[in-house]
């Protein structure tokens, strides 16, 4: 820590730094964010786990795509990479209004599905917002996970077959965990990725942390203010996600070059 | 162009798509027309930050590595949604503060402009971090054997460096360009009238959700197909000369 500091312009930087945050803090105006902090928090809990549940969804989702396009038989490995293609050729945001709003009409004008149990869900945007981020990741992640398991060494396989593990079990145990292993880093990236796109949501109307500061600047008419703590704040779940991950990749055994 | 069309019963999807009212198929393709010209814009923009920034990164001193290491890490770990929404407000305010400073009067540049500044400046970014790895792979004795020759910066860095990396780059900038046509959508948040801005003012105004959605999301998926074609082009001419190697670059 000290080192980095040592030469003379980082010291001359790490002023500069200092001093912006105290004008910001001193000159912009605060005010508000007393009355708005019980929002702001669950904001950030809506971010964390829309970022969370739909990443794992989405990898159980991409494992199965992944399989499909590295080990399967072609006519579930062609729906596989047409998926990938498709999701990876479209915005999110579009992916998400067709969700929302199409399939929402849809099942509007359908008295089936009004009259059914599942209206309230249905009516609701968060699972539209989940759906959306969980089929957007599974289309990046097939693709990763599609070279992870071609990226493992067929003569692990080889080897279980020869002591006659059965296949599920070769895969449980052998070839699920070399494969995850190899993407983690990836996973690692795509993670922040993932985190960096839910603010999207606030466009369906889910009040995620970026909803909530949009509330925060119709109500208050300020510009910067609420834009830049947000900006903070989601620099610090990055660099959080970043670390948790580090952390992850370092307690893993490896031996590869 | 942005016609309001009366709804007489009910209307065909593909009545709907038609070129001209009630369809909205010409508003569709200005739309894309739009995106097109922001993604061209904000890439060669990008580029242009992105080469200086590669370079800055790799051969420049300390204040210039330590600044380009504050943009590039600043921008990859803001969502690029509050990015543009910043950057939006700031540029718009610097650009009339700096006009007022020189004694003209306010401008107010169109949303295309703006457009192609905001996501350029974040296209930047990323474009520096795939350039800095391709400068990286370029062997280090071509550019010794260059500088031996007495070649200056810039001689090599046109005719040694910059060739050289093209085949190394292609596939990270490839990916960058189909992510800049997808980042243009997010411009619709902030109002600027691009493919899907398009799509959800003519699937408000008919409550034709679906139908508009899908077909924007073909037009989406037409051209990043066309783009992977390209590019793959892009990438066979720039391997021209190379000998073949198993596997590619990621």
């Amino acid at each position: 820590m000290l080192d980095f500091l040592r030469p003379l312009h980082r010291q001359v930087m790490a002023v500069i730094v200092v001093l912006t945050i105290w004008a910001c803090a001193h000159y912009l105006n605060w005010d508000w964010l007393p009355q708005y902090r019980g929002e702001i928090i669950s904001g950030i809990w809506i971010t964390i786990w829309m970022t969370i549940a739909s990443m794992v969804l989405g990898m159980v989702l991409a494992t199965m795509l992944g399989l499909a396009q590295a080990a399967g038989p072609s006519w579930l490995a062609w729906p596989a990479r047409t998926y990938c293609t498709i999701i990876r050729g479209t915005p999110l945001l579009l992916q998400l209004y067709l969700l929302y709003y199409g399939l929402g009409a849809l099942f509007s004008t359908t008295p089936e599905i009004r009259q059914s149990i599942f209206w309230p869900i249905l009516k609701a945007a968060p699972p539209y917002g989940l759906l959306a981020l969980t089929l957007s990741v599974a289309g990046y992640e097939g693709e990763v996970m599609r070279g992870a398991f071609k990226g493992v060494p067929h003569g692990q396989l080889e080897a279980a077959r020869a002591m006659g593990v059965p296949r599920f079990t070769a895969f449980r145990r052998i070839w699920l965990p070399q494969a995850l292993h190899r993407a983690l880093p990836t996973i690692g990236g795509e993670t922040v990725l993932q985190m960096k796109s839910t603010p999207l949501l606030a466009m369906i109307t889910i009040m995620d942390l970026y909803g909530v500061m949009n509330r925060v600047r119709r109500d208050t008419l300020l510009t910067y203010e609420p834009l830049l703590l947000l900006a903070l704040i989601y620099m610090i779940l990055a660099g959080l996600l970043v670390l948790f991950f580090r952390w992850l990749e370092n307690r893993l055994p490896t031996r590869t070059a | 162009m942005l016609t309001p069309v009366v709804l007489s019963g009910a209307v065909s999807s593909f009545d709907l798509l038609a070129w001209s009212s009630p369809g909205w198929g010409a508003t569709l393709v200005a739309g894309l027309w739009n995106t097109c010209l922001i993604a061209f814009g904000a890439y060669a923009l990008g580029l242009l930050i992105g080469v200086a920034g590669a370079f800055g990164k790799l051969y420049g001193g300390p204040v210039t590595r330590d600044c380009l290491g504050v943009y590039t890490t600043l921008v990859r770990a803001v969502p690029e949604l509050v990015l543009l929404l910043i950057m939006n407000f700031a540029v718009r305010d610097l650009i009339n503060q700096a006009m007022l400073a020189m004694g003209y009067g306010r401008v107010e540049l169109s949303g295309v402009a703006i457009g192609i500044i905001i996501l350029g400046v974040v296209q930047g970014a990323y474009s520096t971090e795939v350039l800095r790895g391709a400068i990286l792979s370029v062997p280090a004795g071509q550019i010794e054997a260059a500088r031996a020759m007495g070649m200056s910066p810039t001689l090599l860095a046109r005719r040694i460096t910059l060739p050289l990396m093209a085949a190394a780059a292609v596939p990270g900038l490839a990916n960058l360009w189909l992510t800049v046509t997808k980042d243009t959508a997010l411009l619709s948040v902030l109002g600027f009238i691009e493919l899907t801005k398009a799509t959800s003012l003519a699937a408000q105004t008919t409550k034709a959700f679906f139908t508009f959605y899908l077909a924007a999301g073909v037009l989406y998926l037409a051209l990043s197909l066309v783009s992977v074609v390209i590019f793959g082009r892009i990438e066979r001419w720039a391997r021209k000369g190379q000998r073949t190697m198993e596997g590619g670059a990621h």
